[in-house]
């Protein structure tokens, strides 16, 4: 049947994506207003963003979330494909009811609960809290996200690869390296990025884990945002939202680059014939 | 399915002869594009009521797109098709009153056997009561009585299939519309439903239009078949014609395995013309009018069952040649010889292997003559 | 059914390799995600107490078994006894639960439509439309609440619009009430429950909507004889997607809710982080678990059954 797009689906479209977009457009717009008055419009002026360069507290936040996600994604990355790999190949086993249901839970459970057993852990075998036990606590939740993108990436993978790579004489480690890796490594390049914002925007259960030393960035503005709306924080907002922006737009088109670039040589190919 | 005697009707049966009939479905100059592809191409074709009618092309021919504008799923973009005396142009497919066997059989998924069957008589409104009766009869029909209740992935391929033939025949369309309908099945079981399928059209009374690229389904079942290439139909005729006159080399080569010589006209006496193939180093005299000029090139055209193959030269060289053997395909039932003449041409001869002996008489290297009967090609001018 | 799906196979031979694939994120699971439950359970059974940590009693190893068996004596359901009798904390649950409930359902209204235009638009947009629903998944939670209270403040964005478009002569107080939440909650779940649901409505087979229309069946009906029953599978996994976090979310009725909104997730944050009494924000989370036990399998399940059905 014809697919145009009718009017009911253009209509729910258009104002699903103005649902979606207009309070983040809006935010972007009063980080350059002049007033101090978030609401009331002034004028541009970059005035928030240069204020900013100036707090060294907000400065340090940002590091030590930069840091938590960098470590936290990439151990999750490891984790989260190793049970991915464990969900997608390794069949029945003792307690695989049990592991795939800690690998979904943690995508649905409420971060109170999370941060606060977590916690609990950590005082219950005495370990200091700060930089590392966020990393941990982190890693956790973000490698059952990991396992789940990678899984549906090894659900379209065809396992005729590796028997051939192994009747080919190569052992199923290697193989792993060799075939299995390189073509789930859009998924697994995914489940990093998403993992590494996933731990950029935790408040919950990094302000459970953390210690007096540690105090990631959103802790610093959920502390600002509570005493009310300020430019400043629209500021440092925005500047998440962009680097977030540009890094999913990039890749979003890097990889339909490649894909274009894939079905255009599989076509010449066939022309070929 | 009760055999019936209908070899003299359908013997008798050619409405297309008839100058006074009444098409029941036409297409009139229909074409359709999809953005730079022209699918149709100003295309027109009459089709008679009962008629067992076949669609047969390659990919990409026109032949899905023809079927799914006469299903309404497509719109054309010029010409008109009418069914019944009815225009069709504007009506939604949900109006219109022919039904669709598909491909991939489209069975509702989160529905049983019985629902589907039933999903079309719902829509017409069609009493409860009436409904049941409609939908046992129609499983009766396809032998699946005992399957009403199952869901279609609890069904074998053939199973399914055979619901998606009675959901399609159940609100008793004007024409059934069936899209590779036996693509899926193995080779066993396509042919018993090829017979089935004919039976079944006959017995109902009905109009069916069959899309297929496989040339042996639409020869089995169809009284008529349009070869399509291109969004254009190159021939319309019964199967025999098509297959022991085609009126192209691309007709001749998608039906069935032909030889192919390209000759010179040389002489026309009456229905007798003579041709001269260069290549072949052969002279052909054949039993046919041929409609061209003396010296035109044309195509000597011959299946390889109608090529004599023997070790003794035959008593006058027209319509004969000389060759090696170079293959020889056996295929249990036929052995197909592969003959090279002079310049390397390769001419095919089949023989049906009717003793059961392993030695052939004929081996590899063997110096051979094939010869033919003035009736037994075809010359092609296109 | 796809030979790579998760079903459970023949159980195969495994290498050691193979039981140290399993082993590692098993191992990690359990001790960071499993048994710390069992430790807030235990703690649940504590008293609050003026120490570090701020409860006992506290398992002395030196003790041995003694020092155990003390402890279990010590334990008490006192702090479960108090939920029951302090009525704020089965208010906030029942309030967490119908607030969810609520939102989830406005946000299957809001995301239904959406998913659906997506699944329906030409082929050549839909990667983008996608990447659309994604992009705000990716910026900030809190980012994303915290737009929203310079647009419902009574001098905010949306009071300022009616009241130029002479809709209201008086601000609507939206901000710090349960409406706020409501729409904090579907704002930041969305896409949640847009993705499984425009995956599923994007797999749907056209020819099925063909064959409807063919056996006479017009648009509109086959939408909700078809479509809706076939998406079915997706709108549940959708919802289960917002619903489950949704009954614990802290930061949206702490940002946008008002006073009179409880919500049980606030509630643990107030025990824990302003009255530091550990005991009894571990009872809360407990029961929250319990609660939430129900839906979080039923998840699970309809999972499980999507992963084999290679979905």
């Amino acid at each position: 049947m014809r697919q145009g797009p009718s009017w009911f689906n253009v209509t729910s479209l258009v104002l699903g994506f103005a649902f979606l977009y207009l309070p983040i457009v809006l935010l972007v717009v009063y980080s350059f207003n002049e007033s101090r008055l978030v609401t009331v419009w002034g004028g541009f002026s970059t005035r928030w963003y240069a204020g900013l360069l100036d707090n060294q507290q907000l400065l340090d936040a940002a590091w030590v979330t930069a840091r938590v996600a960098f470590f936290s994604a990439t151990i999750a990355t490891v984790f989260g494909t190793l049970a991915a790999m464990v969900l997608a190949r390794s069949g029945r086993f003792l307690g695989r009811t049990l592991f795939s249901g800690m690998v979904y839970a943690p995508l649905v459970m409420p971060e109170v609960i999370l941060g606060l057993s977590l916690l609990l852990l950590f005082v219950a075998v005495d370990q200091a809290r700060g930089f590392w036990t966020i990393i941990i606590a982190h890693t956790t939740f973000a490698m059952c996200y990991v396992a789940v993108v990678v899984q549906s990436r090894l659900a379209g993978f065809d396992r005729s690869l590796e028997e051939a790579a192994q009747d080919l004489g190569c052992p199923p480690f290697r193989t792993f390296f060799a075939v299995t890796l390189p073509i789930i490594l859009p998924g697994v390049v995914a489940g990093w990025m998403l993992a590494f914002t996933l731990s950029l925007d935790d408040l919950v259960i990094a302000s459970f884990t953390t210690g007096p030393e540690a105090t990631t960035l959103p802790m610093k503005i959920y502390s600002q945002v509570r005493l009310g709306v300020t430019p400043e924080i629209n500021a440092v907002c925005t500047i998440l939202v962009g680097l977030v922006t540009v890094v999913v737009v990039f890749a979003s088109i890097i990889t339909r680059r490649q894909e274009a670039a894939r079905a255009r040589d599989m076509r010449q190919a066939e022309a070929q014939l | 399915m009760a055999k019936k005697p209908i070899g003299p009707v359908r013997r008798d049966f050619a409405p297309w002869d008839d100058p006074q009939a009444r098409p029941y479905i036409e297409f009139r100059n229909v074409t359709k594009t999809f953005g730079d592809f022209i699918a149709v191409d100003d295309l027109s074709l009459k089709i008679y009521e009962r008629e067992f009618f076949a669609l047969l092309g390659g990919s990409g021919c026109g032949k899905t797109t023809m079927m799914r504008m006469l299903a309404g799923f497509e719109t054309p973009n010029a010409g008109e098709i009418f069914l019944d005396g009815q225009n069709l142009a504007g009506v939604p497919p949900y109006k219109r009153p022919v039904n669709m066997m598909f491909q991939s059989y489209a069975l509702f998924p989160h529905m049983s056997v019985e629902a589907n069957v039933a999903f079309g008589l719902k829509q017409e409104g069609m009493p409860k009561a009436e409904i049941g009766e409609r939908v046992e009869e129609m499983l009766k029909l396809v032998k699946l009585q005992d399957f009403a209740r199952r869901k279609p992935h609890q069904l074998s391929g053939g199973q399914r299939q055979r619901v998606a033939l009675a959901r399609s025949l159940a609100k008793k369309p004007k024409v059934l519309l069936l899209d590779e309908p036996l693509g899926a099945l193995d080779r066993k079981l396509r042919e018993e439903t090829q017979f089935e399928l004919t039976d079944l059209q006959y017995e109902l009374g009905m109009t069916f239009l069959i899309v297929t690229h496989d040339q042996e389904e639409a020869m089995t079942m169809a009284d008529r078949i349009a070869v399509m290439d291109k969004g254009r139909i190159v021939q319309i005729a019964t199967p025999a014609e098509i297959y022991e006159l085609p009126n192209s080399r691309f007709v001749a080569d998608f039906i069935g395995d032909i030889n192919l010589m390209e000759c010179k006209l040389t002489a026309r006496e009456g229905d007798v013309s003579s041709l001269h193939a260069p290549v072949f180093g052969c002279d052909i005299k054949i039993s046919q009018a041929v409609d061209a000029n003396i010296g035109d090139t044309v195509w000597f055209a011959i299946r390889p069952e109608k090529v004599r193959i023997s070790f003794e030269e035959p008593e006058s060289r027209v319509n004969a040649l000389k060759g090696e053997v170079w293959d020889i395909a056996y295929l249990g039932d036929v052995s197909i010889y592969h003959t090279h003449i002079a310049n390397e041409e390769t001419v095919r001869a089949t023989v049906a292997n009717r003793s059961r002996v392993v030695e052939r008489p004929m081996s590899w290297d063997d110096e051979v003559w094939l010869s033919w009967d003035a009736d037994a090609g075809v010359v092609l001018t296109r | 059914m796809s030979e790579t799906a998760a079903a459970p196979q023949a159980k195969p031979r495994r290498s050691v390799g193979g039981w140290l694939l399993i082993a590692i994120p098993y191992a990690w699971l359990l001790v960071f995600f499993l048994a710390p439950f069992f430790i807030v359970f235990k703690i649940s059974l504590s008293e609050i107490a003026v120490a570090i940590p701020p409860y006992i009693p506290n398992f002395d190893p030196a003790a041995g078994w003694e020092g155990f068996t003390e402890m279990l004596g010590a334990f008490s359901f006192d702090n479960y006894v108090w939920l029951t009798e302090d009525d704020l904390y089965w208010k906030s649950y029942l309030s967490s639960v119908s607030i969810a409930a609520i939102s989830t359902l406005i946000t299957l209204i809001v995301g239904f439509p959406l998913a659906y235009g997506m699944a329906r638009a030409p082929k050549e947009w839909r990667a983008t439309l996608l990447m659309l629903v994604i992009l705000p998944f990716w910026t900030s939670f809190l980012i994303r609440v915290y737009a929203w209270i310079g647009i419902l403040k009574n001098e905010g964005l949306l009071n300022q619009l009616l009241l130029s478009l002479g809709l209201i002569d008086q601000p609507l107080t939206i901000l710090n009430t349960n409406i706020a939440v409501y729409i904090g909650i579907v704002y930041s779940y969305l896409p949640f429950l847009v993705l499984p649901l425009y995956a599923n409505l994007e797999k749907l087979d056209t020819s099925l909507l063909e064959a409807a229309a063919d056996l006479g069946c017009p648009p509109w009906r086959s939408f909700w004889s078809i479509t809706v029953p076939l998406a079915l599978p997706g709108v549940l996994a959708g919802c289960f997607l917002v619903f489950i976090p949704a009954v614990g979310e802290f930061v949206i009725p702490d940002l946008l809710g008002g006073s009179e909104t409880l919500m049980i997730g606030k509630t643990l944050w107030t025990e824990f982080f302003n009255n530091r009494d550990w005991p009894v924000s571990s009872a809360v989370a407990v029961i929250l678990l319990l609660i939430l036990v129900v839906p979080i399998v039923l998840f699970q399940n309809q999972q499980q059954k999507a992963a084999e059905r290679g979905l």
